[in-house]
């Protein structure tokens, strides 16, 4: 196996008492597409940050490119490509410009710089807007815009924080379709992201982050498989009748009971009505589904809403 | 008995995430040209006039009526060639400021410019460097075309006055400086507003309209500790001919402006974007 490009063990980042990042250890291989899947606050961010070369660690290790941040910040940083949760696009320059004045930040010379722009605005679908200006794009134009950006100095890892939040369908898939060519291209990913479907998209393997520790760590199917099951029978009974129909339902499988449904994880899931039927219980409604992250997220990092 | 050799004290960081400069300060410089040149070059331009506004008013205008003005070595000379080098050092000042403060906090506060540059191979240092030189580049192109309206109503009054050229220099790069350090430390819009509170009084006060002499000595002292009061002093030597030593101590003024203004950015700018 090839050397890691990036490995920390026992990361920590304490702002005062406050453990924003508190011990986290993992590895991404080159060429892996890696995601940090969490709820708000979990220290997605700041884990970012710090293998970004940004933010100093409190305690702990951490190696980048097989060299410490602490010792050579610069050196890591001309070598990464970072899409920042908010857009940061210079909104005074114009959308080619805003390439060009970036490569420039790292030195690279203007002739190659100008071409590589070229290139990247094919890539990210907007050479006809190279003179627009940044405010007139839309927000999937400005999020390829930054990608594309991220790639102005050829990095060996580009660091994607929330890629798509508050994008359209359509604009996520066009963004998931880019970031896979780069995948296939074998840039190494790192990513972070609430949404389940991204993380299954575009993560070969992925951590799970809550309170600023590791829950879980495995390939989406590998997740799905140790905390879920293959698939999710939901019914519902109205909320009135949900936890009278719960106590009937023992022995189907796992249950969770929900204050408008019920869910059965169960490796067959039609099986399992039929089961629920059998001991005559009448659903108002029922779906099987297959299981997914989202399934995996919600049992590992709890249900009650997290701010 | 085994000597120990304890680790070596952690020193301030010089390289690392919170390395200060990779000798880029010009692609920053470069961003700003870009930037002003397509989006508010006009604005730019409106600049200059205010300070040949008060030197046709006050200057030829009310100067008529003025007698008995001298330079700082006792000649008479014109009112207009009195406060015009005065009016040259405000005129640095003002693009000098207009740059580095009002610029800076918005770049810094919304339009995340500088946590951008910061995630490249760019230093604080760079950026502070870029920033301010560009401030200061506005500076000095106010100052020569005031310099030049001066020589074209006959205000320079030696052939010294061409010095007066980089002396400008240095008084933007100070005010460019400072202004940029003391902003980056400036969190809301109510505390901007003091700048504007600082920078009317020493327009006014700092021996730009008439000498020193007329106030009372706690007054004078006040006066001389401000910045505008070196730069108006050293000029107006240079545009009258009235050469002395003492300016080389405006200068040196102007060079610690210099030094603290580029700490303090730099410090912050590290404390704000490399935690």
């Amino acid at each position: 196996m090839p050397d890691s490009v990036i490995t920390a063990t026992a990361l920590t980042k304490k702002y005062k008492d406050f453990a924003a990042v508190d011990g986290i250890s993992f590895e991404v291989a080159p060429g892996e597409s890696f995601g940090l899947l969490g709820p708000n606050g979990a220290g997605k961010s700041t884990t970012m940050r710090m293998v970004g070369a940004v933010s100093t660690r409190t305690s702990g290790e951490l190696s980048i490119l097989g060299m410490d941040p602490n010792e050579h910040g610069p050196e890591i940083r001309s070598q990464l490509g970072v899409v920042p949760q908010a857009d940061n696009l210079d909104t005074d320059l114009r959308v080619r410009d805003n390439l060009l004045v970036y490569g420039r930040y790292f030195g690279i010379p203007r002739a190659i710089v100008a071409k590589r722009a070229d290139e990247l605005l094919e890539f990210a679908q907007l050479a006809d807007r190279a003179k627009a200006k940044v405010d007139d794009l839309s927000g999937g134009m400005k999020r390829r815009l930054t990608i594309a950006r991220a790639l102005i100095n050829e990095p060996r890892i580009l660091l994607l924080d929330e890629p798509t939040t508050g994008l359209d369908p359509q604009a996520r898939h066009i963004l998931w379709d880019r970031l896979f060519r780069l995948k296939e291209q074998g840039t190494t990913l790192v990513v972070t992201t609430h949404y389940m479907d991204e993380a299954e998209q575009l993560c070969d393997r992925l951590v799970v982050v809550d309170k600023g520790q590791i829950m879980a760590e495995g390939s989406p199917s590998a997740l799905i498989r140790e905390y879920s099951s293959k698939e999710v029978l939901e019914v519902r009974f109205g909320s009135e009748r949900n936890a009278e129909a719960a106590s009937k339902l023992e022995g189907l499988g796992r249950l969770e009971v929900l204050p408008d449904r019920i869910l059965v994880y169960s490796d067959n899931g039609e099986g399992a009505l039929v089961e629920v039927i059998k001991r005559g219980l009448q659903p108002i409604t029922s779906l099987v589904r297959r299981s997914s992250l989202e399934d995996v997220f919600l049992r590992l990092t709890g249900r009650t809403l997290i701010e | 008995m085994t000597a120990t050799t304890d680790a070596p004290a952690r020193a301030p960081r010089t390289s690392g995430v919170r390395a200060l400069y990779s000798g880029n300060a010009r692609a920053v410089m470069a961003r700003g040209l870009l930037a002003t040149r397509s989006t508010n070059w006009i604005v730019v331009l409106t600049g200059v006039f205010e300070p040949i506004f008060y030197l046709l008013a006050l200057g030829i205008g009310l100067g008529s009526y003025i007698e008995g003005v001298t330079d700082p070595l006792g000649n008479e000379i014109p009112y207009a060639a009195y406060i015009a080098p005065a009016l040259l050092a405000v005129s640095a000042m003002n693009g000098a400021i207009y740059d580095s403060t009002w610029n800076v906090f918005f770049k810094m506060h919304f339009g995340k410019l500088y946590a951008g540059m910061l995630a490249t191979k760019l230093g604080p240092l760079d950026v502070a460097l870029g920033e301010i030189a560009l401030a200061l580049l506005r500076g000095a192109a106010y100052g020569v075309t005031f310099l030049l309206v001066m020589q074209v109503l006959g205000l320079n009054l030696s052939w010294t006055a061409f010095l007066a050229l980089p002396a400008l220099v240095v008084i933007a790069f100070g005010f460019a400086s400072l202004g940029m350090g003391i902003t980056s430390y400036l969190k809301t819009f109510q505390q901007m507003d003091w700048i504007p509170f600082v920078m009317l009084p020493m327009f006014l006060l700092s021996a730009t309209f008439y000498p020193l002499t007329v106030y009372p000595v706690w007054i004078q002292w006040f006066v001389q500790a401000l910045p505008l009061w070196h730069a108006v002093e050293l000029v107006r030597g240079l545009t009258t001919g009235a050469l002395s030593p003492v300016m080389l101590l405006h200068l040196l003024y102007f060079a610690v402006m210099i030094v603290l203004g580029l700490i303090f950015t730099t410090r912050r700018l590290r404390a704000l974007f490399l935690d």
